[in-house]
């Protein structure tokens, strides 16, 4: 009986399974790196951050006072800001989002559908800088000449719309917002309307359903879950945003009711005021705002993450 | 017809009209972004450009040489230190993965990846900055490789669970050991997708300027080494942007030019010459 000598001769056995097991231990731990990297990252926001922690306790969330020369810190004008331009910016980013993903997804022919996927994907490359550069000096005299005005004159007995039209501010944060999330949500959503079978359209469309009919009523409810994903994935985004907001916010920490107001955002406060900030409590506070950033972006992805994960069954490979 | 189907039928036409609409309006923004830029970029950029320092707030004619180098600078080490780590963490996803080591790596993967860039130089100014007490280059390619890791690691993992299991198998077969299927065949056969990969995180990276801003921060002049403040082109296009001079103003432009002309290059050449045909996800 002869067995193939590989497997009998135990120096060759030896050496392919320590090799193996060399090769497996070095890419675990480079794999490692990815856990001490976020738990890190968790450490070192908590750890920076005391000081303020320390000081104001769970005031800090509700103070809507930013006086560093007091050294009084108060995170709700900069939480504010951060969720108004985001929810501003999905409000425009969905409908538009959505709509164009169908087209890509149910409507376009397939070539076409890939080159237009193509220059999508080329939209989200965009750095953030470059959207910031372009909404200062091209957004903001728009908004400020044209946009803000007419809203002003027609929707002026809204509180939403009050105040002097300074170009900058909620609205026009929310507006460049919109545009640099409206890739993902194309991108993302269109994947998911693509999973749909093929079957659940020919049956809607077979019991003599519109087109849009089958679209609306059976193929976005049978990826909805996905669709959500990508609002969630694109909502995180802009609540980290920081470049291009902190270029047209207006960088003024209050609460107003005006969009048309100039506000703060998490992000923009950090980046703006960081290199500045001196003392102790001052550059921990601003630490402690990046920390509660962190918190409700690893909140909204983790959520995102999920959906994805539940509807393209690929786990949350693609997204 | 009835008044019923009309409506029904009025109603699919409108609605499907919109979504091609709304199309051209996606597409459309990417045309005029890159309208702008070199209208606005094109007249501003000129030889000075590359090759001078720049100068003084009303000075004519300086340029962003230093910008450039410390982009180069910057990025290339913050590559060298995230693409392996990433590519290795990616080996392991795809080749070796333990039932929940695996799943939870790629999940924290995910979470790391979508953590705001601002966050992450908080992270690097905190581990680098303080201690050295000194803005520097090398706390800027820290912070960008921890956002490259996720990104290499996701997309390696990817095009190397594309290779066909077969070919493993051929290869396990034949007697090779694991570890030498997976460096002669497996990862050879995903190599233009890995690549790809790489390709189009660098690009990301390029761009960034938050997470640099209070790590490699900027400099007016030539870097004094990798554990000096140096100046990078993104984060020159945002002080220069929020000036008030009109000099800084087209400086601005013509580096914007400069930066979206590398990141869209690289993009095209990675997805369209390199991965044909392959699907990429963005991280």
């Amino acid at each position: 009986m002869t067995t193939p000598l590989a497997v009998e001769n135990p120096v060759i056995r030896r050496q392919t399974q320590t090799g193996d097991i060399v090769a497996r231990w070095v890419v675990t731990l480079f794999a490692a790196t990815i856990l001490l990297l976020t738990v890190l990252v968790v450490y070192q926001l908590w750890a920076t951050s005391a000081p303020s922690r320390h000081k104001s306790g769970f005031g800090f969330l509700f103070s809507s006072q930013w006086n560093p020369v007091t050294e009084e810190f108060g995170a709700l004008p900069f939480i504010y800001g951060t969720v108004v331009t985001s929810v501003l910016a999905l409000l425009i980013s969905v409908p538009l989002g959505l709509g164009a993903a169908v087209f890509l997804a149910e409507l376009a022919p397939a070539r076409l559908s890939s080159s237009l996927t193509f220059l999508v994907e080329l939209l989200a490359a965009i750095p953030s800088v470059i959207y910031g550069l372009l909404a200062l000096f091209t957004v903001v005299p728009l908004m400020r000449l044209y946009v803000e005005p007419f809203l002003k004159s027609a929707l002026g007995f809204l509180p939403l719309f009050k105040g002097p039209a300074y170009g900058v501010g909620f609205l026009t944060a929310g507006i460049v917002l919109s545009f640099m999330t409206l890739p993902f949500i194309v991108s993302v959503s269109r994947e998911s309307l693509l999973a749909v079978p093929r079957e659940q359209r020919e049956a809607a469309l077979a019991l003599g359903a519109t087109r849009w009919e089958t679209t609306w009523k059976v193929v976005i409810p049978y990826a909805k879950l996905g669709i959500f994903g990508s609002i969630f994935l694109s909502l995180a985004r802009a609540l980290g945003e920081t470049m291009a907001v902190t270029m047209v916010i207006g960088n003024d920490p209050k609460i107003s009711a005006s969009l048309l107001a100039s506000g703060y955002s998490i992000a923009a406060v950090i980046a703006n005021e960081f290199t500045e900030a001196t003392g102790t409590i001052y550059p921990a506070a601003l630490v402690e705002l990046g920390l509660v950033l962190f918190c409700l972006t690893i909140i909204i992805n983790g959520a995102a993450r999920l959906m994805i994960m539940a509807t393209t069954g690929k786990g949350s490979k693609r997204a | 017809m009835s008044k019923r189907l009309i409506w029904r039928k009025g109603v699919n036409a409108v609605m499907l009209t919109l979504t091609g609409v709304f199309t051209v309006i996606t597409v459309a923004t990417l045309f005029l972004i890159l309208g702008y830029l070199v209208y606005y970029g094109g007249r501003s950029l000129d030889w000075n450009f590359f090759t001078r320092l720049p100068l003084a707030a009303g000075e004519e004619g300086g340029g962003m040489a230093n910008a450039i180098l410390g982009s180069l600078e910057i990025v290339g080490m913050a590559g060298l230190v995230g693409l392996p780590v990433g590519f290795l963490a990616g080996v392991y996803l795809s080749e070796f993965e333990d039932k929940w080591f695996g799943s939870l790596v790629r999940y924290v993967a995910d979470l790391l990846n979508g953590i705001p860039s601002i966050v992450v130089g908080l992270l690097a100014w905190s581990l680098l900055v303080v201690p050295m007490k000194q803005f520097s280059a090398v706390a800027g390619s820290i912070a960008l490789s921890v956002m490259l890791i996720p990104v290499v690691a996701r997309q390696t993992e990817q095009f190397l669970r594309e290779v066909p299991n077969s070919l493993r198998e051929g290869a396990l077969a034949l007697g090779a050991s694991k570890w030498r299927m997976i460096a002669t065949v497996a990862v050879p056969a995903g190599s233009k997708g890995i690549l790809t990969g790489m390709i189009l995180g660098m690009a990301r990276i390029a761009g960034e300027s938050a997470p640099l801003l209070f790590t490699a921060f900027n400099n007016q002049f030539w870097s004094g080494g990798i554990a000096q403040p140096t100046a990078s082109l993104p984060v020159m296009i945002y002080f220069r942007a929020l000036s008030g001079y009109e000099d800084w103003h087209r400086q601005a432009w013509a580096a914007g030019l400069v930066l979206i002309a590398v990141v869209l290059t690289a993009n095209i050449l990675a997805r369209l010459v390199l991965a044909r045909g392959v699907s990429v996800p963005r991280g």
